[in-house]
């Protein structure tokens, strides 16, 4: 699972920063010319008409063009007996990845709130430091754990009944793995974003919260957590649009040959590409990606307008 | 009564820190030690043993070599593809992000839209479209099938349009066009320079998102010799007896890879990753952040 863009995240507090600098501005500035912007964005907006617009375009055009009937390339696509248990795997997947990182992400970033800034700052980096190995490399790092022969977490392994590698990687065990991954990559940088905006939660609430009596307990639930919340339903979003991808994980898991539970098609990204790849599918595999794609634009599309984390000015 | 809970609430939070810290980091701490030890050893000796370094060198002579220095082929793949993206990103997006800040014109606010859908929405979600188009065109198999993708980079765009937003008064820019300096000596001379940081930063965002992107050169690269070094990893899990057993019968003509040697290769690949993580800590969180702390 890629690193989340959590990146993305907090720029609205340096949005309103940028609007308090240059207060209302609505009217063009003094002497600028028309020209001139469309001149700057140019290659950007080449960049995302060729690689941003046309490719979806030309997937929906291959997704209704199939040789049947009109849209029978979905429909050939939703019949086909790969596609549902594609898709219950990444549901499955994603109920264990992303109930475990919002209890984890969210507690771990309230005890490191109220630990002294330094133990907290080298905690958060250990945390984050796995964000590097995004990718094939942590999937390879995680054969090696999940393997009870060479494991440093082998007592763990053993005390599950897992003797071997095989037995570690049986089908069943399979969205939970892919959770651990994601979660290993994935949960370091969203606990540095979230404690940035637990840092934003102004110091004078807290002291008040602490002089009526709450403990560190009742304040990480009762103060810090609601005005997290917002941050919190974004890292939800967020992940909930990156798991339907899933890809790099079982493809790479899938490599080693003993993990012979990983299909070739186990997740709909894989499916997509194994139809395009292995049978030139082309239309089915463009009906899929729509379907996918479909679903990361809805998402995005309710976080730009409704969640009010982007205004657009 | 009441601080002896509260030490023992701390002692809760300290323990289960404690059990992260254990499961964030021992993976990283064994994977460097891996390549200190034989297979055998890495089966009978403590995870946290450290080798010799003589094993080290032999284990990291190995890999280099294996298949005809093939991992060196990678990493040069890995780095053509990511700086020329990463160079190709910052070049769209440094002008793109200033205008849609600080000039004006028709579709602006349109194109801000559309770049934060974008750049919400995952980068993998388009890559089978992508595939289909690139085929079409005739640029599979190219180096451009992969350094066009990743120069499209709309989370640049959107720093760049915060960080102009935030640091750079228009009226600044408003003196200088009434002095008669034009667009381009505008943004070139003004704001450029004070565009250091944002350069530097979108540059590395760019960097390790193309560095570790591993679905788009799976889907556009069809040659070991064109494989990144993320594919590579991929390609050496197949060739290491443990994982693969079936390629390690006696009397085989096939390289055999061993646990220590997959483990260097992966510290190979996220080296220059891990570089930039480490040294470019700082100005990674602030990226992050994207000013969300208090300074």
């Amino acid at each position: 699972m890629s690193v989340p863009s959590a990146a993305a995240v907090p720029g609205e507090r340096m949005r309103r920063r940028g609007s308090r600098a240059v207060g209302k501005r609505e009217r063009p500035p003094a002497g600028s010319s028309r020209t001139a912007g469309y001149f700057f964005v140019a290659l950007y907006v080449a960049l995302l008409l060729l690689l941003g617009i046309a490719p979806v375009v030309y997937a929906i055009y291959l997704a209704l063009s199939g040789s049947g009937s009109f849209g029978s390339s979905f429909v050939d696509a939703f019949h086909d007996y790969r596609f549902v248990p594609a898709f219950e795997h990444i549901l499955e997947f994603m109920a264990i990845w992303l109930v475990s990182q919002t209890v984890f992400v969210v507690g771990l970033t309230l005890m490191l709130h109220n630990q002294a800034q330094r133990v907290g700052a080298g905690f958060r980096f250990l945390f984050y430091i796995p964000g590097a190995l995004a990718g094939a490399a942590s999937v390879v790092v995680w054969l090696f754990m999940l393997d009870p022969t060479a494991s440093p977490f082998a007592f763990g392994l053993h005390w599950l009944g897992y003797a071997e590698f095989n037995n570690t990687i049986a089908p069943g065990n399979l969205p939970a793995i892919f959770a651990i991954m994601a979660f290993w990559t994935g949960a370091g940088a969203w606990i540095v974003v979230m404690y940035g905006a637990l840092n934003n939660i102004p110091h004078e609430l807290i002291e008040c919260a602490q002089m009526d009596g709450a403990n560190a307990f009742k304040t990480a639930i009762f103060i810090k957590l609601p005005l997290i919340r917002k941050w919190v339903v974004y890292m939800l979003v967020l992940s909930f649009a990156a798991g339907t991808q899933l890809f790099v994980e079982p493809t790479v898991l899938g490599s080693a040959a003993l993990g012979v539970g990983v299909s070739k098609y186990w997740s709909p990204n894989q499916l997509a590409w194994f139809l395009a790849s292995q049978y030139d599918e082309f239309n089915e595999a463009a009906a899929i990606s729509i379907v996918l794609l479909a679903m990361g634009l809805v998402v995005a599309g309710l976080l730009v307008w409704r969640g009010r984390l982007f205004e657009v000015e | 009564m009441a601080l002896s809970r509260r030490h023992a609430m701390n002692f809760i939070a300290i323990m289960i820190l404690l059990f992260f810290t254990a499961f964030f980091f021992v993976p990283i701490i064994w994977l460097f030690l891996a390549p200190t030890k034989t297979d055998g050893q890495l089966l009978t000796e403590s995870p946290f043993a450290f080798g010799s370094l003589s094993t080290l060198a032999h284990t990291f002579h190995r890999i280099v070599t294996y298949s005809d220095y093939s991992v060196l082929i990678w990493l040069k793949n890995s780095a053509i593809y990511s700086f020329g993206g990463t160079a190709l990103a910052i070049l769209a997006a440094i002008p793109a992000g200033y205008a849609l800040a600080l000039t004006h014109f028709i579709g602006r606010r349109l194109l801000l839209a559309i770049t934060l859908v974008v750049m919400i929405m995952p980068a993998t979600a388009l890559v089978l479209p992508l595939f289909l188009e690139i085929n079409k065109l005739g640029l599979y198999g190219t180096i451009w099938a992969l350094i066009l993708p990743f120069g499209f980079f709309p989370f640049g765009v959107y720093l760049t349009y915060i960080y102009f937003s935030a640091t750079i008064p228009k009226d600044l820019l408003a003196a200088a066009r009434i002095d008669g300096a034009g667009e381009w000596r505008v943004f070139w001379h003004i704001a450029l320079p004070l565009a250091r940081p944002i350069v530097a930063l979108v540059g590395f965002f760019a960097f390790v998102a193309s560095w570790n992107n591993f679905f788009l050169p799976f889907v556009m690269t069809y040659d070991s010799s064109q494989y990144p070094i993320q594919i590579g990893l991929q390609q050496l899990i197949g060739s290491t007896a443990s994982f693969n057993p079936a390629n390690y019968s006696a009397g085989s003509s096939i390289v055999v890879l061993h646990r220590p040697d997959l483990a260097m290769a992966v510290i190979i690949a996220i080296a220059p990753v891990l570089l930039v993580f480490l040294f470019a800590q700082r100005s990674l969180v602030t990226g992050m952040l994207a000013g969300a702390t208090k300074e």
